[in-house]
């Protein structure tokens, strides 16, 4: 039988390894879920442009960081980001108003079967991601700041006595109490406030919501604005986490899509559900266990190979299984969203 | 008339489907459209609310041409409308789809909101449940309730009693008589002709999109003509 | 119930932006000759690029415009013909380029004699697992039957793992440094451009078995997602393809030679002279035409290997648009046409839908295979780690929307026009960036980040492009044709 250190250190060990980054993922996920499936509800179609979306609104969030670094102006222990985020989600929205000004209002004034925002979201996204690059060029960038860890595994072991350490990076846990304030701050919006009610009776049924006068091109405005907000945060956020490069976050659409889907897509609480079930099936699934269970196990049973499920280079696979389990089982999402 | 669709001609962009006709209704009446499948009866309370464009023809409100306004701008104007089928948000609350028919309005709404539930008490009481949760006959007191809530002049209904049972659909028209009462006019498209023509102040039996006859309810009701082409003898 | 009032409600008459448009929408007729003008401007173009810039620049344009198209008639074929949304080309198109190295690469003997057993009992255990659940999965009902496939897959995985592993690890530690592999079966590589076209179908089975007849978008989705699987398994299973580590120097087609062996061919000497005579008269002296001669041997080779594999993949190219083109007028294509238009109506008069949209999407995805197989025997080499979606998916798109989708001409056009936007929009951004810093201080760090803007521009040019024509040509540059049937 293990005895309590070795519980302990096991537990701290999935804490550090599995549970600490995947809830910091999953919140990352979480919020790029979100406005896909706002824009979904809303508007009516699959985004692909989502992702280069959060990698613009990343660059606009790193470009102010420069700006306010060059001027002395930092955030304390916490990273410049943070304050670069607010006017970075201006840029952002006022760049999504005019994309969809310029391009979708066009075909959704026309009524064109969604498919056809799907082929022009797949311009906007060249286009975007070009954006991204004549900016930022294509080399890795960090742009993290201050204090790098809340909580060091040096310090930890010492303070415990374990063997095994807990990191905590001020990111990981930036992303997650952003993430907790955002995600309470949309779902008040859109139950309590005016302007959130009508955006859902909109997604619920446009035609009737027409007839109770609510404003077409106000709710379409405030979901880009939204869609802006949450892509601009969450790419900020997965920047600061890892690194930003522009092309990781054409990657990440597929996780997002999936956590969208696994959720009920236009369901803004599944959503949120989703991306956790992804990032926790990702990490969980290609975490390697050797360790975890050599503390758990008699010596004598100890396991030779690393016990890991899946290499991490077949991440994407994970939430490609998930997303077609889901689509077998249950079309709908775990929260009914729509199927159209 | 207080709203008047007079001579309307126009289609969906092909042929006419209405051809000169004219349909109105006057405060505190019930007028109602019967006719034949594709009389062109929706087709015509649909042109009254703008959804379709005239080629000849006008719709007059109150003394005023309202025939180029967009049917969010008639609703502004006091028109409210109930469409046959999804006339409900289905994701949200009773009380909450009342307050999206009352969007448009910026002063206190409880009031109205109260009339209704005195009105339909059954919604007072599943104010917080889903929209999408309730039966036929209460989804469709929630659809008139929404359409009160803007405190129109003009209450339209397109084939409120489509699919409810008949106990419901008597219990219905009673409440629209109730409303009827306190001054509103009624425009309704009705399948169920007979019972409509019961209650209606004034009935209008269209074919092939043209006026075929006019009158009172029970004067249609009493027309052998009317009695022997549809209403089965 | 006024039901005629319903049927013509304005919202669901009002047309698609892009094609695949209903048949019935009324539209101009459109001259016939603007498919013959709009080739030969792209014919010019290539020769104005082989005038102004380089004969090898031109003809490598050609080549994969050829490769292009066909790619591009496969994405039409299941958008055009079915509206089926594809976003894995790139995961057919690299399984065309496995297929590529399996077929013609020599087999390894040392790595199959260390693994192969190993290798074929793994593929027995895979067999056995998916015959014993597709077994448990009709035989039994309700919870018994997930869990009781849940424990099959489990065990099997338990069974599975250390054979592969034991496996894996015996393949890849022969020779790592050139091999590691199981390779190939040393055929020739124009039978991998079938087995490319056998790869991707399979694959296209599976996907659409799982994800043809949901809404359109989660199509979508999931091939995208199964694209990516498919280049992380190229890019991580060493021993099947050597990763990212590259398996190069594939055997060409038997038409086309290799460049050094070409030069020493005493014919091709000739018809070089022959074909530079007056140059080379003009030498002034032996030594020094030598040395000409030596150039324009050079130059001579690379251009007769690439016009050798352009009249290759211009065949096999004419042989697809022939049976595209008869598929599309045959009564198979009409109904595709009449389903894509209005699903509801052809269901009801009787036709599978699904079925029908399985078989278009498993013919699509092939002709992409083979087009797969066919780019990586032009490179030569199979490269994983240089698949990406942007260019092998969302381009291909962008050709056959500019096109003309439903057209396969269109289709063809598309793939030529954009290939070679998408090539020369690099220069162009080039000078581009040298006309607005010719007076900047070469030194300043704008001056420097402008220098590397030129390459995302053609991602940039690529998106205007395609929003312009969706906008103002819905159709594409060479529309469908409607046919009144």
């Amino acid at each position: 039988m293990p005895d309590a250190t070795d519980l302990l250190n096991a537990l701290v060990l999935m804490t550090n390894y599995v549970f600490v980054p995947a809830l910091s993922y999953g919140s990352q996920l979480a919020l790029g879920a979100l406005g896909v499936t706002l824009v979904f509800g809303i508007l009516r179609f699959a985004n692909f442009a989502h992702g280069d979306l959060m990698a613009f609104g990343t660059t606009m969030t790193i470009l102010i960081t420069w700006v306010l670094q060059a001027n002395g102006i930092t955030f304390g222990i916490l990273p410049t980001a943070l304050l670069a985020l607010v006017p970075a989600i201006a840029a952002t929205a006022i760049v999504a108003i005019l994309i969809d000004k310029m391009v979708f209002s066009f075909y959704r004034k026309r009524r064109a079967a969604p498919v056809v925002l799907v082929i022009a979201s797949v311009g906007v996204m060249f286009m975007l991601s070009a954006i991204v690059r004549f900016i930022m060029g294509t080399e890795d960038r960090r742009f993290t700041d201050g204090e790098r860890f809340l909580v060091r595994a040096l310090e930890f072991k010492k303070w415990s006595g374990l063997n095994e350490g807990l990191a905590i990076q001020t990111t990981q846990a930036i992303t997650v109490v952003v993430t907790l304030a955002v995600v309470i701050a949309l779902f008040l919006f859109l139950n309590r406030t005016r302007t959130g009610k009508a955006m859902r009776a909109y997604s619920d049924n446009e035609d009737l919501a027409l007839l109770s006068g609510i404003n077409p091109d106000r709710v379409v405005m405030v979901t880009w604005i939204i869609a802006a907000a949450l892509a601009t945060i969450a790419g900020a956020l997965y920047g600061l986490d890892k690194s930003f490069k522009p092309f990781t976050y054409l990657q990440l659409l597929l996780p997002i899509f999936a956590a969208a889907i696994v959720g009920g897509i236009g369901e803004p609480v599944g959503a949120v559900v989703g991306g956790y079930i992804v990032a926790f099936s990702e990490v969980m699934l290609t975490y390697a266990y050797k360790k975890f269970a050599t503390y758990l196990l008699p010596d004598q049973w100890a396991p030779d190979g690393l016990l890991q499920f899946l290499s991490t280079d077949y991440k994407f696979a994970i939430s490609f299984i998930i997303l077609v389990v889901v689509l077998l089982i249950r079309p709908t999402g775990i929260f009914r969203g729509k199927v159209l | 008339m207080y709203l008047i669709g007079e001579s309307m001609t126009g289609g969906y962009g092909g042929a006419d489907i209405l051809k000169d006709c004219t349909v109105g209704v006057e405060k505190g009446e019930i007028a109602v459209i019967v006719g034949p499948n594709g009389a062109g009866k929706s087709t015509a309370m649909k042109a009254m609310l703008g959804m379709l464009r005239l080629r000849l023809g006008r719709v007059v409100l109150d003394g005023k041409d309202i025939t180029s306004f967009t049917p969010q701008a008639r609703v502004g104007e006091g028109i409210a409308f109930v469409p046959q089928t999804n006339n409900v948000f289905t994701g949200m609350s009773v009380e909450e789809n009342l307050e999206m028919g009352a969007y448009l309005r910026r002063d206190d709404i409880s009031g109205t909101m109260e009339q209704v539930f005195t009105l339909f008490p059954i919604l007072k009481e599943k104010r917080r449940q889903l929209a999408g949760e309730l039966s036929g006959g209460q989804r469709q007191q929630v659809a008139v309730g929404r359409a009160l809530m803007t405190r129109p002049t003009v209450l339209m209904l397109d084939e409120p009693t489509a699919g409810v049972s008949p106990i419901v659909m008597d219990e219905l028209f009673d409440r629209i008589l109730e409303v009827r009462d306190t001054g509103l006019a009624i425009l309704m498209v009705e399948q169920n002709a007979r019972q409509a023509l019961n209650i209606a102040d004034r009935g209008y039996v269209l074919v092939g999109g043209e006026n075929w006859r006019t009158g009172t309810g029970h004067e249609l009701l009493a027309n052998p003509e009317v009695r022997k082409s549809f209403l089965g003898g | 119930m006024s039901t005629t009032a319903k049927d013509t409600d304005p919202k669901t008459e009002t047309a698609e932006a892009v094609a695949p448009l209903p048949t019935a929408v009324a539209q101009k007729r459109q001259s016939p000759w603007r498919a013959p003008l709009a080739f030969l401007a792209m014919g010019a173009a290539l020769v104005a690029v082989g005038m102004f810039q380089s004969l090898p620049v031109a003809l490598a344009i050609l080549n994969m415009s050829l490769i292009s198209a066909v790619m591009a008639m496969g994405l039409n074929l299941q958008w055009g013909y079915a509206g089926l949304f594809n976003a894995g080309v790139m995961g057919f198109t690299a399984l065309g380029g496995l297929a590529a190295v399996v077929i013609s690469h020599p087999p390894v003997w040392e790595a199959l004699s260390a693994g192969g057993r190993g290798m074929a009992l793994s593929g027995v255990i895979v067999i056995a697992i998916i015959a014993t659940t597709a077994f448990l999965a009709t035989a039994l009902k309700g919870r018994l039957r997930s869990l009781a496939i849940f424990v099959v897959i489990v065990v099997g995985y338990v069974v599975l793992r250390p054979v592969f592993g034991d496996a894996v690890n015996a393949i890849e530690a022969v020779d790592p440094a050139r091999t590691g592999f199981i390779g190939g079966l040393g055929l020739p590589i124009t039978v991998a451009w079938l087995a490319g076209g056998v790869f991707a179908a399979a694959v296209a089975w599976l996907i659409g078995k799982v994800a043809l007849g949901l809404r359109s978008d989660y199509l979508a989705i999931a091939t995208l997602g199964i694209a990516e699987i498919v280049i992380a398994v190229l890019k991580n299973e060493d021993w099947l393809a050597r990763g990212v580590k590259n398996v190069t120097g594939l055997a060409r087609p038997l038409p086309v030679p290799y460049e050094i062996e070409l030069q020493q061919k005493q014919w091709f000497i000739d018809l070089v002279s022959r074909f530079h005579a007056s140059a080379l008269a003009a030498a002034p002296d032996t030594a020094a035409r030598e040395v000409m001669l030596r150039q324009m041997l050079i130059d001579g080779a690379s251009s007769y290997v690439k016009i050798a594999y352009a009249i290759l993949f211009t065949v096999v190219l004419l042989i697809i648009l022939a049976l595209c083109v008869r598929a599309l007028n045959s009564p198979w294509g009409r109904m595709m046409r009449a389903i894509r238009d209005n699903e509801e109506a052809a269901s009801a008069m009787g036709k599978d839908i699904k079925a029908r949209h399985l078989q278009i999407f498993v013919l699509g995805s092939a002709i992409i295979g083979i087009a797969g197989a066919m780019m990586t025997t032009l490179d030569g080499q199979f490269t994983p780690g240089t698949y990406n979606p942007l260019r092998f998916t969302f381009l291909i798109w962008v050709m056959v929307i500019v096109g003309g989708s439903g057209n396969n001409l269109g289709a063809v056009l598309g793939g030529f026009l954009i290939w070679f936007v998408w090539v020369e929009a690099e220069p162009a951004g080039r000078l581009i960036v040298q006309l607005m810093s010719s007076n900047m201080d070469q030194n300043s760090a704008l001056y420097h980040h402008l220098q590397d803007i030129a390459a995302p521009f053609r991602l940039f040019v690529m998106g205007l492009v395609l929003l312009i024509v969706m906008r103002f040509a819905p159709r594409g540059l060479l529309p469908e044709k409607v046919r009144h049937s």
